[in-house]
């Protein structure tokens, strides 16, 4: 706050329409949205079913802190912190596995895998040392919603599902999509790094003026219907759901076609056992209303896009480096649509995606584009005066429009002033 | 089992194929490079190790014929933004080998390729292990089948929009 004028230094260069370039490329902005955002927030971490039995581990981070994601013999899922209570070496070396103690290769301290110091080599040199005040770090919280997990290193706080707000109907939406109704990430990671901010990344997963664009080369050779729900006559909508989450629903589409599956770009006739499936898990009405609206295209504030058909998870490295961790999404029961998915997700992301390439691209190019210091603004008032709110009080827009961006940018500005 | 000198024209046939794919790769010749796919061909980059199972995990490439047409269509379009401009790409191919006959009678060939790339982002260097398994259709050599091993293919890693 400055004492002269009342203005938060946040305030100047968070406006209603526009942020100042120097959010993407100050480095101290970027240390300080770690400790205001990443450490203090509900961050996605990963999914209940990378560790389905006992014993089974996967590493995965919060920013650049390294997390491993475990279940324990009582079948608790642990977030803890990659980093031996002794002098810091990491503890786990692999990407996952199955183990039921960590031995740190430094100097051979050994913690069970619910974080536990369980026992560390020549002990006689520690009489009377407390052992259980020597255990790894963890994420302070830990709660899961519908099998996704997340941490947050506050100690008080929202709820996960008070964080998550509106946004979590959009995750039932998701699960709806299995005839047993849960989601399951078991199709492995491609890991896809840009020099960029991650902010850049944030908002372009609900920007839906860039598609026509940015993907004309792909919508073209593939004669996709894809582009058309971008188009300027699209009664696709963006939605902005507090906290930070924003939406492209892309059901009012999808419900003038009134196919089921055509937000798939396929049709029942093809997924006979899925649409079977389907039917007898929710009754043929219902279940032709699902595979009709689809999937959520929804950022989940600050790390989880969940893209349609694939998730993204979102780490921010440095002030110009981050990764999109990303893989296919899989439905508990629908093999057939499963293979479909996985297919679908590695032509489309990753380091060669057909359609990730070409944003990833952008990111860069904005990077490099904001460290030119005029015009100093990036401009966000698309649709400013033609947003309204939809039947549960929440901003929308036309799907072109940048409520998503001035919605992250909002929550950004509160997380900020409030450290 | 060939003889030495049978061997030895399959192998001077190979390399010039391998170095003729390398140099169409590098030179962006995207037209030529697809006309030496059969057309059951497979093209493969493999993330996170080299012995996934693609049908069922991700890989950073896994196109069957129709989906190396598209790749190169869109490459073609000149509206690819990551590849507009083009990176400037400059490879070597070495540790050219024969490999065990296969069954279907194809040509089992291995290769290590280190390769360079300036793009708009910066230079990058990308190292692989390649396997091919090569064909004769009337009378010239197609591949039937190429696996790009990269060495780190278990990192992030940038984008890889030019032709591996």
């Amino acid at each position: 706050m400055n004492v002269m004028t009342g203005i938060s230094p946040w305030e100047q260069l968070i406006r209603p329409d526009r942020v100042h370039g120097t959010l993407y490329t100050n480095p101290a902005i970027f240390e300080a949205e770690l400790e205001n955002t990443w450490y203090r927030t509900w961050v996605y971490v990963g999914h209940e079913s990378e560790v389905p039995k006992a014993n089974d581990y996967v590493v995965k981070s919060i920013g650049p802190q390294s997390v491993i994601m475990t279940r324990d013999e009582q079948g608790k899922v642990n977030l803890l912190l990659n980093r031996c209570s002794h002098r810091g070496n990491q503890v786990c070396s692999y990407d996952k596995g199955n183990a039921r103690s960590f031995t740190c290769p430094f100097h051979s301290w050994t913690f069970a895998n619910d974080g536990r110091l369980v026992g560390y080599a020549f002990p006689d040199g520690y009489e009377g040392q407390d052992k259980s005040k020597l255990a790894l770090g963890r994420v302070t919280r830990v709660q899961s919603y519908r099998g996704f997990v997340f941490g947050s290193f506050a100690a008080e706080g929202p709820t996960l599902e008070e964080h998550l707000g509106g946004a979590a109907e959009t995750i039932n939406r998701l699960a709806r999509s299995s005839p047993e109704g849960e989601v399951e990430v078991t199709a492995g990671f491609l890991k896809h790094r840009v020099k960029a901010n991650w902010k850049f990344i944030l908002e372009n997963e609900c920007d839906g003026y860039h598609p026509a664009f940015v993907h004309t080369s792909i919508f073209g050779v593939a004669d996709s219907a894809i582009g058309k729900l971008y188009g300027g006559a699209s009664t696709a909508m963006t939605r902005d759901y507090g906290n930070g989450h924003t939406e492209i629903d892309l059901r009012p589409e999808f419900r003038k076609r009134d196919q089921p599956m055509s937000w798939f770009g396929t049709s029942s006739e093809r997924l006979p056992d899925y649409t079977a499936q389907m039917n007898a898990a929710y009754g043929e009405k219902a279940a032709r209303e699902i595979m009709i609206d689809g999937t959520p295209h929804v950022m989940i504030f600050p790390n989880l896009f969940i893209a349609e058909i694939q998730m993204f998870v979102i780490q921010p490295l440095a002030v110009d480096d981050s990764v999109q961790h990303v893989t296919a999404l899989q439905f508990k029961g629908a093999p057939d649509l499963n293979r479909r998915l996985r297919q679908q997700t590695m032509g489309s992301v990753g380091p060669a995606g057909f359609l990730l390439a070409d944003d990833s691209e952008m990111y860069e190019r904005c990077h490099r584009g904001v460290l030119a210091r005029n015009p100093e603004w990036i401009f966000l008032g698309r649709g400013e005066k033609r947003e309204r709110q939809d039947e549960l009080g929440f901003r929308v827009g036309h799907v072109t429009d940048e409520v998503p961006s001035r919605g992250i940018w909002s929550h950004y500005r509160k997380l900020m002033e409030r450290g | 089992m060939l003889s030495r000198e049978s061997s030895a024209t399959l192998m001077n046939a190979v390399t010039a194929f391998i170095y003729r794919e390398a140099r169409l790769q590098d030179e962006h010749q995207y037209e030529d490079w697809e006309k030496l796919w059969t057309e059951d061909g497979v093209y493969w980059v493999p993330a996170n190790g080299v012995d996934i199972d693609p049908e069922k995990e991700m890989s950073i490439i896994y196109d069957n014929r129709s989906r190396i047409a598209l790749r190169v269509r869109q490459l073609m379009t000149g509206k690819h933004f990551t590849q507009t401009p083009q990176s400037r790409l400059r490879r070597l191919v070495s540790n050219i080998e024969l490999m065990d006959e296969q069954a279907t009678g194809d040509i089992a060939v291995a290769s290590n390729s280190l390769i360079f790339e300036s793009s708009l982002r910066d230079d990058t260097l990308w190292a692989a292990r390649n396997e091919y398994r090569l064909r004769y259709v009337d009378g010239e050599l197609r591949m039937v089948y190429k696996k790009v091993m990269l060495v780190n293919n278990d990192k992030a890693l940038f984008t890889l929009s030019f032709l591996v």
